[in-house]
């Protein structure tokens, strides 16, 4: 895996200096901080997302990984008690800042849940083009719409298998094939960052290995930001690692390096299986 | 000993079982024998008039004539009217309570409209009799064929006495608004957040989530809940008698008096003097109970399929 070093780790940056972000980042996260109510689930982190790259976000349970993801297209706001502090800035625009719309923020950055969500009263080919349809104002034609369709599900890698079953309900696949289905859906409206929050947790072998390869096919194309509790999943989809830990940001490294040789001992305790 | 304890035990299981299970069949033999009894009672009147004690408006208690058509059509009519009127409300209270009302207002405004189920039905009527039918009769039926120019269309048409199917159906919605309300709030209240979240994450506004995800996914609950309402206004009888007009006539126009099927019995069984007249009335009374058996098995058939899907 041959990454360029960014110009920055962000474990290097101080907490109150701001750091320029790397050259080729997407998403820059600054001085981050994520609350529900009184707790701070994420504290204070700085982290660039690299373009056309896969970031892989790893942590044992309750170490705030969802939660940052979460802030990255502002869902973490959605529960009530749930703030946010700091800056997460998508091409070199902050996402934060009072005049942008959260609608809006959420049409570019896509996003897959751990359970696959599709709508059970739609078919196949509507749950695919329902973000498309909600996002833009005139309706589309029903030739643009299985256009769409066809592209999504072909770049989800689920077109073979549901061709024939585009007016079926979306109930009737399986949960991989919901699960993919779920990631055309968030591919129809062109999203130039996909964030996926433990994508596999819920199922067999065969699908989670589908989904990987997905992942791996969309790199370059597609920002990808994936939290998995899985070591061996980060270290064969993701360009770059970041590990956290009680809602610190612990240390962020290209993968290969991260597995081989963290720089912090509680990445290397974690990564070695001595908690977790 | 130990057998023995064990054996014990196990005949007052069974004793308890058998006790409980005795008590759970009462309630449904109690149905079919009420309804056993009603069919018997009917049975007279049914075979005398046959189809045109459902098809027919001669309703003559002197002559011993029974067509039961207008109190059938009445009992329809003011009940869709009420739905109509009811559904849009109470669907739209409950999508404020469960989507946007901030929580300190959530429970008392709740506790409110549930409230409205707890007024007794005779002062509904009162209400009716004293407020509703004086305001529909010099506001809103003056209102609806004059200034709208209503007067010559079929609903509309026809001297504004007060009483009729308009009132009727009005002083339902409100009875039945309640209901419909708070079975579609706990619906909404069930679908489950995933689906809210998946909706929101493409980019759906809160408008665009409920109307696109959540309504949807409720579809069959909120229906169960206006079928729910429908069962309630077809077997409401003290309001709507008081403000119906009691006339046994079909009319297209709302702003005619009319009859249901529970009026008609609550006015007529104390004069009901030969057998033919009582059995007409069982006969009306059979009529009702099937139609809200059948309204109420669907109901509760829809409400139970949204909660099978929010478990799988």
């Amino acid at each position: 895996m041959a990454t360029t070093e960014p110009q920055v780790l962000a474990t290097d940056v101080a907490a109150t200096a701001v750091a320029a972000p790397a050259a080729n980042a997407l998403i820059s996260v600054r001085a981050l901080d994520a609350f529900f109510g009184a707790t701070r689930a994420v504290r204070d982190v700085n982290l660039d997302f690299l373009e056309g790259q896969v970031t892989a976000i790893i942590g044992p349970s309750g170490c705030g990984k969802s939660t940052l993801l979460r802030c990255l297209n502002r869902m973490h706001e959605t529960v009530t008690t749930a703030r946010v502090e700091g800056e997460v800035r998508l091409d070199g625009k902050d996402i934060y800042e009072r005049s942008v719309n959260p609608i809006e923020v959420r049409r570019r950055i896509g996003m897959v849940f751990q359970r696959p969500t599709p709508f059970p009263t739609m078919s196949v080919r509507d749950n695919v083009t329902a973000g498309f349809r909600a996002a833009g104002r005139a309706a589309p034609s029903r030739a643009e719409q299985h256009a769409i369709a066809e592209w999504a599900l072909h770049r989800a890698a689920l077109w073979a298998e549901v061709k024939d079953r585009l007016n079926d309900s979306a109930m009737a696949l399986s949960g991989g094939q919901q699960q993919r289905l779920c990631i055309a859906r968030a591919l129809a409206t062109k999203p130039r960052v996909l964030l996926l929050d433990e994508p596999t947790a819920s199922l067999d072998p065969l699908s989670t290995q589908k989904i990987e390869e997905l992942v791996y096919e969309l790199r370059g194309d597609v920002t990808v930001v994936i939290v998995t509790h899985n070591m061996q999943q980060a270290a064969r989809v993701s360009d770059r690692t970041a590990f956290m830990l009680l809602g610190d940001l612990v240390e962020v490294a290209p993968t290969s390096r991260m597995f081989t040789s963290p720089s912090d001992e509680r990445t290397e305790a974690y990564i070695t299986g001595r908690f977790g | 000993m130990a057998s023995t304890q064990l054996h014990g035990a196990s005949v007052g299981d069974r004793i308890y079982r058998y006790t409980t299970t005795a008590f759970a069949l009462s309630i449904p033999l109690l149905l079919v024998l009420l309804a056993f009894e009603v069919a018997v009672a009917a049975w007279p009147a049914l075979k005398a008039f046959h189809l045109g004690f459902l098809t027919s408006s001669a309703w003559d208690a002197v002559n011993g004539t029974f067509g039961a058509a207008p109190a059938i059509y009445g009992t329809i009519v003011s009940s869709l009217l009420a739905l109509l009127i009811a559904t849009p409300l109470a669907i739209g209270v409950a999508i404020f309570l469960s989507e946007f009302a901030p929580s300190w207002l959530r429970q008392p405004v709740a506790f409110l409209v549930d409230l409205l189920a707890a007024i007794p039905s005779v002062v509904y009527g009162l209400w009716g009799i004293f407020v509703l039918v004086p305001f529909l009769r010099e506001q809103v039926m003056p209102f609806l064929a004059d200034r709208l120019h209503l007067g010559d269309t079929p609903l509309f048409s026809g001297p504004a006495y007060g009483p009729s199917m308009l009132a009727a159906g009005l002083i339902l919605a409100i009875m039945v608004l309640p209901y419909i309300s708070s079975v579609t709030r706990e619906v909404l209240m069930a679908v489950p957040r995933s689906q809210r979240e998946a909706a929101l994450a493409l980019g759906a506004t809160r408008w665009e989530m409920i109307w696109g995800a959540v309504l949807p996914y409720a579809s069959s609950g909120v229906m169960g809940s206006v079928i729910l309402g429908l069962g309630r206004a077809l077997g409401e009888t003290m309001a709507v008698t008081m403000v119906i007009g009691n006339r046994h006539e079909i009319s297209s126009s709302l702003f005619a008096p009319g009859y249901t099927m529970a009026s008609v019995i609550a006015n007529e069984f104390s004069e009901a003097t030969n057998d033919m007249h009582l059995s007409a009335l069982m006969a009306v009374g059979a009529v009702l109970l099937a139609i809200t058996l059948m309204v109420n098995i669907i109901a509760r058939w829809l409400v139970w399929r949204v909660e099978r899907r929010g478990q799988a």
